[in-house]
């Protein structure tokens, strides 16, 4: 019913704004939701769920989220009718404990129909200038990456707990960044951000793609992750930050950290 | 239709407007962090800011005439209590370090107090007026109180559009007043500014405050991109494996908050002695020796804390001396000597 309202205002839309003397069809533009939601091998993960030892990693430690807070950015649309690509450049940051900005609507309007919908996760380098975002500068007391380590922006700070193989409690901060190799002289950088495929997607008035985060793939694939091993300061860790791009990532094939979810018209 | 067309965003009555006054905003802050929360029904005014400097100062707010709220939050001390716990008008002794006050109005989450209880500037301002162990005094007497003054109704006037006086224009004007404490003109203000040198020892300090492997403070004190030096969360950093105070666990009653404190800014340091919620550390060099070897473990204790079984990162000597040095920078002797900020009583 509510698919017909809007075919019939549409078309008082299209006939109000037909200008006799054009004979091309006015485009209805609109704008496309999408919404963040993130799970443990399928287990959603609530508030209630921060802080409990209750995930199992696949090298076998018992593990709790205490923080999980992550940047998207540059959602893109290419059509599949005439190749046009549409890019808002905008950026989102999920508290996902916090509830924050886990619905998100790109500044961008683009026409109806079918598409190849994308987006990276954190900020490539073009994007990923230090300093420039006083929102992000003011997030968390600072979302940013010591110029040390080549400045810009974290992707991801994941933070909790887990059960060493001494039986101890321990604490783990697995924040991604641009990946820094501080033995050099300048720094050598290496863009770990990572484009996420979403696929084919028809976008129509009311669209909402939801955006699955599966917490248990940083963990998993191709780099079984030994928490014992790889715990804390990770961030000065150039090889630990390539592993964590190719496991967030579809590199080499493997699932990645996100998959498309529910889409709603 | 007047009535319909009123403002209800404000206290002004009569169509009265008080005097607009935009904050005194520092370059570094308008550059990189969002702009102050100013609420739309307490705008800053000349007025309001005038009156709540002198309320601010004024002993006439607790029940027996002898503390002001400049009693515990001094202008010397960057506006908190040199002592470990502030003492009300009984001789009772509070059991947290009063908070020092400034650059609050960036407290993005506008929560207030160690436990962040007070959900905005104004709420913040409500409470110790009737708190049994601080002004031990009821809102109906300080309200007959400075009814009764020969200044304030007029003053209530110029800043509200009325005489008619309460716990809510009080706080406002308050509120107003503590939203002007702006400090940000530090030596690291201006190094960043590119008109100060820092010394080697102070710059390997900043360096040893941002590397993840040894002091790793920035994760929860902000960077040379965010001049608030906090991040005003709460958190668990390792002071007890017993909580005493459960902290933001008592405000919200979550297990998972007991024993976690809110982030306060490193700015000033050099005047806020004591530290910590308690106030247990006298100096710095007690701080840094907390996160350098102090750390114990509790349950809900800060994932960001590192080698809590080792007791903490262990810094070397001269690395606590550096780290000092740099947190030195912080200091700015022109926020706790502006004479906007003194008593006009």
């Amino acid at each position: 019913m509510r698919k017909i309202a809007l075919a019939l205002m549409a078309s008082v839309l299209l006939f109000g704004c037909n200008n006799d003397d054009d004979t091309q069809p006015v485009v209805v533009e609109v704008s496309v939701d999408f919404t963040f939601t993130q799970n443990w091998d399928g287990d959603p993960i609530e508030n209630s769920d921060f802080d409990i030892p209750q995930y199992t990693n696949e090298n076998g430690e018992m593990m709790s989220i205490s923080k999980l807070v992550y940047l998207i950015s540059d959602v893109t649309f290419i059509s599949l009718t005439d190749g046009v690509t549409y890019d808002a450049g905008d950026y989102n940051l999920i508290n996902v404990r916090e509830q924050t900005n886990l619905n998100f609507t790109p500044d961008i309007e683009i026409p109806e129909g079918d598409y190849l919908v994308s987006f990276t996760f954190g900020f490539d380098d073009e994007d990923n200038q230090d300093g420039i975002y006083p929102d992000l500068n003011s997030a968390d007391g600072g979302w940013n990456v010591p110029m040390m380590l080549g400045g810009g922006y974290h992707y991801m700070r994941l933070e909790g707990k887990f059960i060493d193989d001494t039986g101890s409690l321990e604490n783990y901060a697995y924040h991604t960044i641009r990946a820094a190799d501080t033995s050099t002289d300048p720094v050598t950088l290496q863009d770990t951000s990572f484009g996420v495929g979403l696929g084919q997607i028809t976008i129509g008035s009311s669209t909402n793609i939801e955006v699955q985060m599966n917490v248990a793939e940083w963990f998993k694939n191709p780099n079984t992750w030994d928490l014992n091993v790889l715990n804390t300061v990770l961030m000065p860790n150039f090889d630990a930050q390539i592993m964590m791009f190719e496991n967030g990532s579809n590199f080499s094939n493997s699932q990645g950290a996100f998959s498309l979810g529910s889409v709603t018209q | 239709m007047f009535v319909s067309c009123a403002d209800d965003q404000d206290d002004n009555v009569n169509g009265y407007t008080a005097t607009p006054l935009e904050l005194e905003i520092p370059p570094l802050f308008e550059e990189k962090i969002l702009p102050p929360v100013i609420p739309e029904d307490n705008p800053q005014t000349v007025e309001g800011v005038a009156l709540g400097r002198k309320l601010f100062f004024d002993k006439k707010l607790s029940a027996d005439n002898t503390l002001a709220c400049a009693g515990c939050h001094s202008p010397a001390n960057a506006f908190t209590d040199p002592r470990q716990f502030s003492i009300g008008i009984d001789g009772i002794a509070g059991t947290r370090n009063s908070m020092p006050l400034f650059n609050v109005a960036w407290n993005y989450n506008e929560l207030f107090f160690w436990d962040g209880r007070a959900t905005s500037v104004e709420n913040q301002a409500l409470a110790p007026v009737t708190d049994p162990i601080e002004m031990h005094n009821t809102w109906s007497q300080v309200a007959t109180t400075l009814q009764s003054d020969a200044q304030y109704p007029a003053m209530f006037e110029d800043a509200f559009g009325t005489q008619s006086i309460d716990s809510v224009l009080v706080t406002k004007a308050i509120a107003q007043f503590i939203r002007t404490l702006i400090s940000g003109n530090s030596r690291f203000d201006r190094y960043l500014a590119g008109t100060e040198e820092l010394t080697p020892s102070e710059l390997n300090g900043l360096n040893i405050f941002l590397d993840e492997n040894r002091g790793d403070c920035f994760h929860c004190h902000g960077n040379p991109n965010n001049p608030l030096w906090t991040d005003n969360i709460f958190h668990n950093n390792g002071l007890d494996e017993i909580f005493e105070d459960r902290g933001r666990g008592l405000v919200t009653g979550d297990p998972r908050e007991f024993g976690l404190f809110k982030t306060p800014s490193l700015r000033n340091l050099e005047y806020t002695a004591p530290y910590m919620h308690d106030g247990r550390f006298e100096t710095i060099d007690d701080v840094i020796n907390h996160y350098s070897e102090g750390l114990v473990y509790s349950e809900t204790i800060d994932p960001l804390m590192k080698k809590v079984d080792e007791g903490g990162v262990g810094l070397s000597p001269e690395d606590k001396a550096d780290l000092k040095a740099f947190l030195l920078t912080l200091s700015d002797p022109e926020f706790i000597s502006n004479p906007d900020f003194q008593d006009p009583n």
